[in-house]
C-alpha cells in the first residue's frame, strides 16, 4: 500500500497534474451523474482532474463557497442556484467571468451555440456570459391523462389556455377527484414564468439586468386577475395548495389531484412515483393578452469560476466548461437527469437519438423556452435577496388564501416589501 | 455542606480547565463577539465591502412590524409550549409516582420520546396532521373540521405547540419523578393525619416541595421553546403560513443562511443572546436562592 501511494504520488509529480475543486449541490441520482461526468472528464485528457464534492442544499453550497472565499481557500467551480446569481455577480473580485476566462485563456468559445433562454438568465444585458449553465429547468404543466379519460377528456388535448385550464380543473373535480389542481414554487411558476410568458415585465430596467436600481412592478392587473382566478379556484375546492417549495408534489402523484405545475427538472422522479399515465404540456396563457405566449424562463443552477492565484486552475476549468459544452456530455446529461440541454447542438443530437419517442416531457420544455427569442421581459431576472423575495410571495399568497387579504393587496404588499428588499441590496453593493 | 478544596500548587487548576476553556472561547465567544461586532455592519455576502452603521441594524428591526410580530409570536410559543409541557408532564409524574401496576412500563414508555430527535418527532406530526396524507386529519375532516395547516395560521400554530410539546414531556416527567421520589413521605403522612385531602396534599405541601425543580423547567421549557424547536418549524411549517410560525430563531436562520443578509441576522442573534442571558440570570438568581416554601 505504501508502496502504491508512494508511486500515485511520482506519477501525479511526474505528468505536473493540476487538480480543481468543484463544489455542487446534487446529492442522489443526480450527484451520481455529475460525478461520472467528471470521471469522463479526468479519463479523457491526462493534464487536468476535476474533483467533485457535494456540499448539500443549494443554500448549503452557497454558503461554504462563500466562507472558503473569506478565509482564501475558495474552490475553483461553485453551483450556485439561480436565485443567487445577483449575489454572485455583485461580488466583483470574488468571481471570475467566464466570458474573459474563455478569453484569457484563448479556449475556442462561441457564445451562439448556446439555447439563448438559458444563458441570458446568466449573462450581462450585452449577452457576456458571467457563469456556466449547469441544471437547467423550466415551469411546465403535468396532467394526468388516467383522469382525463375518466372525465371524458381528450387525454392528447391539454388546456391551452387558463380559462380552458380552469374549465378542465373544474370537470376533473366534478369527475370525483378530490380537487382539479394543485401548484409549487408559487413564485416562480405564477409570478417569474408567468411574466415572460406574457412578455410583461416583472421588475424596471429589464428585470434588474440594466441596475441595481430596479424596481418591482408586477401588481399589474394581469396579474391581479391571474391571483384572483387562484384565490377563486381555491375557495371552490378546485384548488388545492400543498405547501411552498415543491411540497405539492404529493398531491399529483398520489393520483389526488389530476392537474399540477412543476418544474421539468422532477420528470425523472414522477415518471418514478406515479402510477398513471401521464403527461407534459406547455403552461397556459390568457388569450387576451398580445404577444402571449412569449418564452418561459429557466430555473436551476449555473457554475461560478472562483477567483483563484494559480494561472493553471483557470486552465483547468476553461477545459473543463469546453468538454461539458459538448452535444455528447449535454446530451448525456440531459437524458439521465431531466434537465435542460444548454446547447442546441446537445438538443439536435437527442432527438436524433429518439430519447423523445419515449420521453415526450423534456422536449415540451425545450419547445417552451425556445417558443420566441428572448425579449427583456424574458431573458431572466437580476434581482438581490431573491430567496426572500420568494418566501415573501408565499407568505402574501398563503394570506389570500386564508382570506386575510385580497389579491390586489397581496401583489402590492408583496412588491412593496420586495422593493425594500431591492434597496436594501442596492445599498449593500454599492 | 459543601466542603472547600485547596490546590496547593498554583498553575494546576488553570491547567485543567484550560481545554474547557478553549472550547468555550472558541466555540462560545467568538462567535458572540462576531455577531455583535457584525451587527453594527452592513455588508454583502462575500465581505467585500463593508460599511460601519452603528445601531442602524436594530433600529431597523424594531422599526419593522414583520420582526416585532415574530418577537410578539416568539413569547406566545415560548408560553404555550412551557406551560404545557409542564403541567402535562406533572401530571403524569405524580400518576407514575403512586403505586400502580406496571409502573416501570409506564414510566419507560413517556421517557421513551425523549430518545427520539427533533427533527423526526416534526416529520412524525407532520405525516399525522398531513392535509393530504394524514391519519389525524382524515378523522378531523370526518368531524366535519377544516383542517389545512398550511393555510390556516391558527391550526399551524397549533401543530408545531403540539409537536414541540409532545418532544419535551419526556425531558420534564424525568425531572418532576425524581423531585416527587424526593418528597419526604412523612411530611404527606402529617398532612393526611391533619385530614389533608389527596388535593390539598398536592397543592399544599407536594408543589410547594417541588418548586425548585417547576422552575428550572420553566427555564429550561422556555430556552428549548425559544431555541431547540427550530427543527419542527423548519420541517413542519417553514415559519409559514404567511407568518404564523416565524419565530426569531427561524428568522435568523431565513435571513442570514439563506438570504445572506448578514447585518440584520447578526443583530436579531444578539437580540436572542440577551434573551438567553436574562433567562439564565433569572434562573441562577432563584435556583441559588433555592424556591422553597
Amino acid at each position: 500500500m505504501y508502496l502504491l501511494a508512494v508511486l500515485a504520488g511520482l506519477a501525479s509529480t511526474v505528468f505536473a497534474q493540476t487538480t480543481i475543486e468543484f463544489w455542487h449541490a446534487m446529492g442522489g441520482k443526480n450527484g451520481e451523474i455529475t460525478a461520472q461526468i467528471c470521471d469522463m472528464f479526468n479519463k479523457s485528457q491526462s493534464e487536468y482532474v476535476v474533483n467533485p464534492v457535494y456540499k448539500g442544499s443549494y443554500a448549503d453550497t452557497m454558503n461554504a463557497g462563500i466562507a472558503a472565499f473569506r478565509s482564501g481557500t475558495p474552490p475553483a467551480i461553485l453551483q450556485v442556484y439561480e436565485v443567487g446569481t445577483a449575489t454572485m455577480m455583485s461580488a466583483k473580485g470574488a468571481i471570475k467571468p467566464v466570458y474573459q476566462l474563455m478569453k484569457e485563456q484563448k479556449e475556442p468559445f462561441d457564445p451562439k451555440v448556446y439555447i439563448p433562454t438559458i444563458t441570458s438568465y446568466y449573462s450581462t444585458s450585452k449577452g457576456e456570459m458571467l457563469s456556466m449553465p449547469f441544471n437547467s429547468s423550466t415551469a411546465v404543466m403535468y396532467y394526468n391523462k388516467d383522469a382525463f379519460r375518466k372525465a371524458g377528456l381528450d387525454p392528447d388535448k391539454p388546456p391551452k389556455t387558463w380559462p380552458e385550464f380552469f374549465d378542465v380543473a373544474r370537470k376533473l373535480k366534478a369527475a370525483g377527484y378530490e380537487a382539479g389542481f394543485s401548484t409549487n414554487w408559487v413564485g416562480w411558476v405564477h409570478i417569474e414564468n408567468f411574466s415572460a410568458w406574457h412578455n410583461v415585465p416583472m421588475g424596471t430596467k429589464s428585470n434588474g439586468f440594466d441596475g441595481l436600481d430596479t424596481e418591482l412592478v408586477f401588481n399589474n392587473p394581469l396579474l391581479v386577475k391571474h391571483f384572483e382566478n387562484l384565490v377563486q379556484m381555491a375557495k371552490e375546492g378546485v384548488f388545492k395548495y400543498g405547501g411552498r417549495e415543491n411540497k405539492a408534489n404529493s398531491l399529483f402523484t398520489s393520483g389526488t389531484v389530476p392537474l399540477h405545475f412543476e418544474s421539468i427538472g422532477g420528470y425523472g422522479s414522477m415518471k418514478a412515483t406515479c402510477k398513471f399515465d401521464f403527461g407534459v404540456a406547455m403552461l397556459p396563457y390568457y388569450p387576451d393578452v398580445k404577444g402571449a405566449p412569449q418564452n418561459s424562463i429557466i430555473g436551476g443552477a449555473s457554475l461560478w469560476v472562483m477567483n483563484q492565484k494559480d494561472q493553471k486552475v483557470y486552465k483547468a476549468v476553461a477545459k473543463f466548461f469546453s468538454f461539458l459544452s459538448k452535444p455528447e456530455t449535454q446530451a448525456f446529461w440531459h437524458q439521465q437527469t431531466g434537465y435542460l440541454p444548454i446547447t442546441t447542438a446537445a438538443y439536435e443530437l437527442t432527438k436524433k437519438q429518439g430519447y423523445y419517442n419515449d420521453n415526450p416531457g423534456p422536449e415540451v420544455a425545450i419547445k417552451q423556452l425556445l417558443n420566441k427569442a428572448p425579449t427583456q421581459n424574458t431573458m431572466g431576472l437580476r434581482f438581490g435577496f431573491m430567496p426572500q423575495i420568494r418566501t415573501i410571495v408565499d407568505e402574501q399568497f398563503e394570506a389570500m388564501l386564508d382570506g386575510k387579504v385580497s389579491a390586489k393587496d397581496g401583489l402590492d404588499t408583496m412588491v412593496k416589501l420586495g422593493n425594500e428588499k431591492l434597496r436594501e441590496f442596492e445599498r449593500m453593493n454599492k | 455542606m459543601t466542603k472547600q478544596y485547596a490546590f496547593h500548587n498554583k498553575t494546576l487548576p488553570y491547567v485543567l480547565v484550560f481545554p474547557q476553556m478553549i472550547i468555550v472561547v472558541i466555540f462560545f465567544f467568538w462567535p458572540a463577539f462576531m455577531a455583535l461586532y457584525q451587527s453594527l455592519f452592513i455588508q454583502d455576502a462575500f465581505g467585500i465591502s463593508l460599511v460601519f452603521v452603528g445601531l442602524e441594524n436594530y433600529i431597523k428591526l424594531f422599526q419593522n412590524p414583520q420582526y416585532l410580530d415574530s418577537l410578539v409570536l416568539s413569547f406566545k410559543f415560548a408560553i404555550l409550549v412551557a406551560f404545557s409541557a409542564l403541567s402535562i408532564s406533572l401530571f403524569l409524574a405524580v400518576q407514575a409516582n403512586k403505586h400502580i401496576w406496571g409502573k416501570t412500563f409506564y414510566t419507560t414508555m413517556l421517557v421513551w420520546p425523549y430518545a427520539v430527535s427533533t427533527m423526526v418527532a416534526g416529520v412524525l406530526w407532520m405525516f399525522l396532521f398531513n392535509p393530504t396524507v394524514g391519519i389525524v386529519s382524515y378523522q378531523l375532516k370526518k368531524m366535519g373540521i377544516d383542517w389545512n395547516y398550511l393555510v390556516k395560521s391558527g391550526q399551524a400554530l397549533f401543530l408545531v405547540t403540539l409537536a414541540s410539546t409532545w418532544k419535551q414531556i419526556s425531558y420534564n416527567f424525568v425531572f418532576f419523578l425524581a423531585g416527587l421520589q424526593n418528597v419526604p413521605l412523612s411530611l404527606i403522612e402529617a398532612a393526611a393525619i391533619d385530614g389533608g385531602g389527596p388535593f390539598t396534599r398536592f397543592w399544599r405541601v407536594i408543589f410547594p416541595l417541588l418548586s425548585p425543580t417547576t422552575f428550572y423547567l420553566l427555564v429550561m421549557n422556555l430556552v428549548y421553546a425559544f431555541f431547540e424547536t427550530f427543527p419542527i418549524i423548519h420541517q413542519v411549517t417553514s415559519g409559514g403560513p404567511n407568518q404564523a410560525t416565524n419565530i426569531l430563531v427561524y428568522k435568523v436562520y431565513k435571513d442570514g443562511v439563506i438570504n445572506l443578509d448578514l447585518g440584520s441576522s447578526a443583530a436579531q442573534s444578539v437580540i436572542l443572546m440577551l434573551i438567553v442571558i436574562i433567562l439564565s440570570a433569572l434562573q441562577f438568581r432563584f435556583v441559588e436562592r433555592k424556591v422553597e416554601y
